[in-house]
């Protein structure tokens, strides 16, 4: 029987739940004005992230193991949030302006942040599963949100892609089963520690790692991603990008380290083959783009690679809290500065859907400096730039990746993070150094959009103090 | 408001006062923009003025720090440490004095776009205090690959033709060298635990003794560290970056360029390498010795055979580095004495140089030596001014350039880690063949037949004219340094003779 303590460890996740039902069924009602409606969720997700700040400190297990709330759980949760937030607020003028303001945008949305929380605070694989599923159904309808061509060739291969990748998940987690006779990650670790390896385990659990690497976009397991980041509705693209992305990473780093630590020989040269091929494809695939929705589409391929090369060393216990540390810090730098690359994008994106090549961005910053500038720190930190958090971000992965004794994956880190300077100054090139006449939508939340994480990501990276105190004080349960 | 006033950080910093009022300023007011950047660069100089002021030259330590915690966590042990001793000081006065100089430079030379120009100037000052002041690993790589960024765009806005090749092949190039130093700051980081450098220096001699650091992983450490100092430079091989950024970048970069951002790679070994591996800096002298001499002929060599004069004073830089690489690993007083001290020389005479160039560019459009001749009949003035400059880059003696080579040559001469004196022997030449490139251009351009463009000047209706008021205050107060150094240097060497002995003492001699 549920005690009213098991209630408590979910609490975000069940009150944002009522209110996307409540907002389902209101927006009924509210024919023409879908402003309300996107007022309402932002409304429901700021009401979310203070109960999220409330839960700070505490941790839990709640229905009998299945779910577990702690610093880490609530660390990602407020990220999903504030990522939420985000994908609100650029999708908010953008599909009024490409005609397909319909109301479901935003609970689909709202939908798919509850399976990201959720994924976050699962403790057993069964959770682990049905969280997948709960963010991942919404994203494939939002993919095809608008219903052109494009948009529905990217809702049906990433459904068919992640379907079949689901199917690796459940199939691991059949193996992990009958390797340990459990699915709750405790006990797994509890059965691995105390009988001899097996074989089925390692199996079971590299299986999961792959329905993982679909979800975050690591090669090989990469190929949807350009195809699906450039044919969704770019709102959709900047919000799934940072929010799928993060979800798999608190998946992968939580049932990683909590359940498989005794694998992690077996485990760490895989990691390391997935983070290196990563880190080189994604990058030198990207310098070869003109569209800039897909050369962003295989950046996000590059940075998955250097987060899970701060994993690696996972099983050693000196360095998995720093690893997993340097893991979430960088998500929020991914984060903010992915949105606002987005961000640009969206607001350089036509009526028509062009506007996306990197052509159409010279001669930007002549009219339109601020918009530029920030584009410009966008560009610097995925870089990996000072004065820009995604430079302190790298420092802190590289760190990882060293004190684990990676230093040839670190080595291949730096070398591929030159590479990627070369695609992201062009942009840079393209907006200061050419002639052009672009015109930028102008929307007060787009702009507010762009500009905030703009000086975030500087004014953070000079003062990371706090973000270094909550990633580090972010621990799990165990 | 205690750390703003502190004076190095104060200095390092108020170009950022100018920065933020040049930002609300309407773009047409190019005039007010201008003198805007002008004075906020006068007033950083008067504060360095005032931070020499402060600064006690007999005292061989880091001095006025300016120290904070800043992240101190998870095993982070960074400070924000700013602090200044004998090794630096002279850049740092070298930074905030052609700063303003270069600034006056553009004053007609810019007309485009000002006010971002004048915004990546100031930024690009605050980078260049900041790297030679940073005493903490972290800070100081933030400040280095911040220099980067806008210089880059200098180069890619108001360069020439093919400033977009030459600025993603000057950002590429150095920060291809960076980031191998950023895993060797990382990994000193982890072993030391600490990123200042008077932490890590007190604690690395017993990670040397005990062998958890091995002479191996040492002297690696230092070659990735070398790997963005030798980039910077630029020593040979690497330097090809330099013609192409050289040229391309406007007059105000390339003073910029050839003055401070080439000094901060010769600053980082004798501030890193030299103390950080004290034994790899030892066993990597010949090498580096070998580089230099070869860079040094190879300049030279370069630079005769070039029709651009502007490439000819790029490659002359590569020469002339290399002269400064040599001291430097002669690991000995004089010869570090002397590289530092070449290294303002370089600064002074390069930058005036570019100066020089930049002025008859201007009037010109043109580079090409061969289209000048018997400029001094119509501009004496500018001509005597390009005489003295010239005069003092090859090293006559009298001048400043003759006192830093000098010092350098009789340092390689006597160095015991060289080893060799055939280095310095044939270095030697370098300074005859500085004489032929600099003295055939300078016969080319001012001496002989007047040159096609002068009449077709005339027939523009733009004759070629002297140097006017403005480029005269530019330029004199570079001239006074050329014959202060030349003539009477002891008050340099005097500053920094206490601190070079300090790093002196740590190298296994």
């Amino acid at each position: 029987m549920p005690q009213p303590l098991d209630f408590a460890t979910l609490q975000p996740v069940i009150v944002l739940s009522v209110w996307t039902c409540v907002l389902l069924l209101l927006d009924v009602f509210l024919i023409k004005r879908k402003s309300i409606t996107a007022v309402l969720t932002a409304f429901g997700l700021a009401l979310t992230l203070g109960l999220t700040f409330m839960q700070v400190g505490a941790s839990n297990d709640g229905f009998s193991g299945m779910v577990v709330q702690d610093g880490f759980s609530t660390f990602i949760n407020a990220l999903q949030l504030v990522g939420g937030l985000l994908g609100v607020a650029v999708a908010h003028a953008y599909i009024k302006r490409t005609g397909s303001e319909r109301g479901e945008y935003y609970t689909l949305l709202l939908f798919s942040v509850i399976g990201m929380m959720l994924m976050a605070q699962s403790n057993d694989l069964i959770m682990v599963f049905i969280a997948l599923e709960l963010l991942s159904i919404p994203l494939y309808v939002l993919a095809a949100f608008t219903r052109n061509t494009e948009s529905e060739e990217a809702g049906i291969k990433y459904f068919l892609l992640g379907a079949f990748s689901t199917g690796f998940v459940v199939y691991g987690i059949a193996l992990v089963y009958g390797a340990t006779a459990s699915t709750n990650l405790h006990e797994i670790v509890a059965f691995a520690s105390s009988s001899s390896p097996s074989l089925l385990l390692t199996i079971g659990a590299a299986l999961i790692l792959v329905g993982f690497a679909f979800k975050v976009a690591v090669v090989p397991f990469h190929m949807w991603t350009p195809d699906v980041y450039q044919g969704a509705p770019t709102a959709v693209t900047a919000f799934m990008s940072s929010g799928a992305k993060v979800a798999g990473f608190a998946a992968l780093l939580r049932v990683f380290s909590v359940a498989f630590p005794n694998i992690s020989m077996d485990m760490a040269p895989v990691l390391a083959a997935i983070s290196a091929l990563t880190m080189i494809v994604g990058n030198i695939v990207a310098v070869s783009q003109t569209n800039i929705k897909r050369m962003l589409a295989y950046s996000s391929i590059a940075h998955a690679g250097y987060i899970l090369m701060a994993f690696v060393p996972y099983g050693d216990a000196q360095v998995s809290a720093d690893a997993i540390a340097s893991g979430l810090f960088y998500l929020v730098a991914y984060m903010l500065t992915n949105f606002g690359a987005w961000a640009v994008v969206i607001a350089l994106e036509t009526k028509s859907g062009s506007g996306l090549e990197l052509s159409d961005y010279s001669g930007l910053a002549k009219k339109y400096p601020a918009i530029a500038a920030a584009m410009t720190i966008f560009m610097l930190s995925l870089i990996g730039f000072p004065p820009t958090l995604g430079m302190v971000g790298k420092f802190y992965l590289f760190r990882a990746a060293l004190q684990g004794g990676y230093t040839t994956l670190a080595l291949i880190g730096v070398i591929t993070s030159l590479v990627s300077a070369f695609y992201y100054l062009r942009v840079i090139v393209n907006m200061y150094m050419r002639e052009g006449d672009p015109t930028p939508a102008r929307d007060l939340w787009l702009d507010l959009t762009w500009s905030i994480t703009a000086i975030a990501t500087v004014v953070v990276s000079l003062a990371p103090q706090f973000l270094f105190v909550l990633a580090s004080t972010a621990v799990m349960l165990k | 408001m205690e750390f703003l006033l502190q004076p190095l950080t104060l200095m390092t910093f108020f170009p950022l006062v100018g920065v933020l009022v040049i930002l609300f300023m309407n773009p047409e007011q190019k005039s007010a923009i201008r003198w805007t950047a002008l004075v906020t660069s006068l007033i950083t100089f008067v504060i360095s003025l005032w931070v020499f002021s402060k600064f006690e030259s007999s005292n061989p330590d880091l001095q006025l720090d300016a120290k904070y915690a800043w992240i101190q966590v998870a095993g982070w042990n960074i400070y924000y440490y700013l602090a200044v001793d004998g090794l630096s000081i002279l850049l740092v006065l070298l930074t905030t004095f052609l700063t303003p100089i270069s600034i006056l430079s553009t004053w007609t030379a810019v007309e485009d776009r000002v006010k971002d120009f004048m915004i990546f100037f100031l930024l690009l000052e605050v980078g260049m205090s900041g790297v030679f002041l940073a005493q903490d690993l972290f800070l100081f790589y933030i400040f280095w690959e911040f220099t980067l960024v806008p210089m880059y765009f200098l180069i890619g806005i108001w360069g020439g033709p093919r400033r977009l090749y030459a600025a993603v092949k000057f950002f590429l190039y150095t920060m291809a060298g960076s980031i191998l130093m950023l895993l060797a700051i990382l990994w000193l980081g982890i072993k030391t635990a600490s990123f200042n450098m008077p932490e890590m220096l007190a604690r690395l001699p017993d990670l040397y003794a005990s062998g958890a650091i091995d002479p191996r992983t040492q002297m690696l450490l230092f070659i990735a560290f070398a790997a963005a100092f030798a980039i910077k430079v630029p020593m040979w091989p690497l330097h090809s970056w330099l013609p192409d950024a050289h040229v391309e970048a406007p007059t105000a970069g390339s003073i910029i360029l050839a003055g401070v951002l080439l000094k901060m790679g010769t600053y980082g070994f004798l501030r890193f390498n030299l103390s950080l591996f004290p034994q790899a800096a030892v066993d990597a002298a010949p090498t580096i010795a070998l580089l230099a001499t070869i860079g040094i002929i190879y300049g030279a060599a370069v630079s005769y055979a070039q029709t651009d004069v502007k490439k000819l004073v790029a490659y002359s830089s590569v020469s002339h580095l290399g002269f400064v690489m040599l001291g430097l690993f002669a690991l000995n007083p004089e010869g570090i004495a002397g590289a530092l001290l070449q290294m303002i020389n370089h600064g002074i005479s390069t930058g005036a140089l570019f100066l020089l160039v930049g002025m008859i560019y201007e009037q010109t459009h043109t580079r090409e030596i061969k289209v000048y001749g018997g400029l001094w009949k119509i501009t004496p003035l500018y001509g005597i001014i390009m005489l003295i400059v010239a005069l003092s880059s090859m090293g006559l003696p009298g001048l400043n350039g003759f006192v830093g080579e000098f010092t350098i040559l009789l340092g390689a001469f006597g160095s015991k880690a060289i080893g060799s004196p055939w280095y310095a022997g044939i270095s030697a030449l370098g300074v005859i063949m500085a004489a032929v490139y600099i003295l055939y251009m300078f016969q080319k351009m001012f001496l002989g037949p007047q040159g096609e463009i002068i009449e077709d000047a005339k027939k523009h209706g733009h004759p070629i004219r002297d140097l006017n008021w403005r480029e005269i205050i530019t330029v004199l107060p570079l001239l006074i340094f050329i014959f202060w150094i030349g003539l009477y240097p002891a008050p340099f060497f005097n500053i920094m003779a206490p601190a070079i002995d300090k790093i002196i003492a740590l190298l296994p001699l």
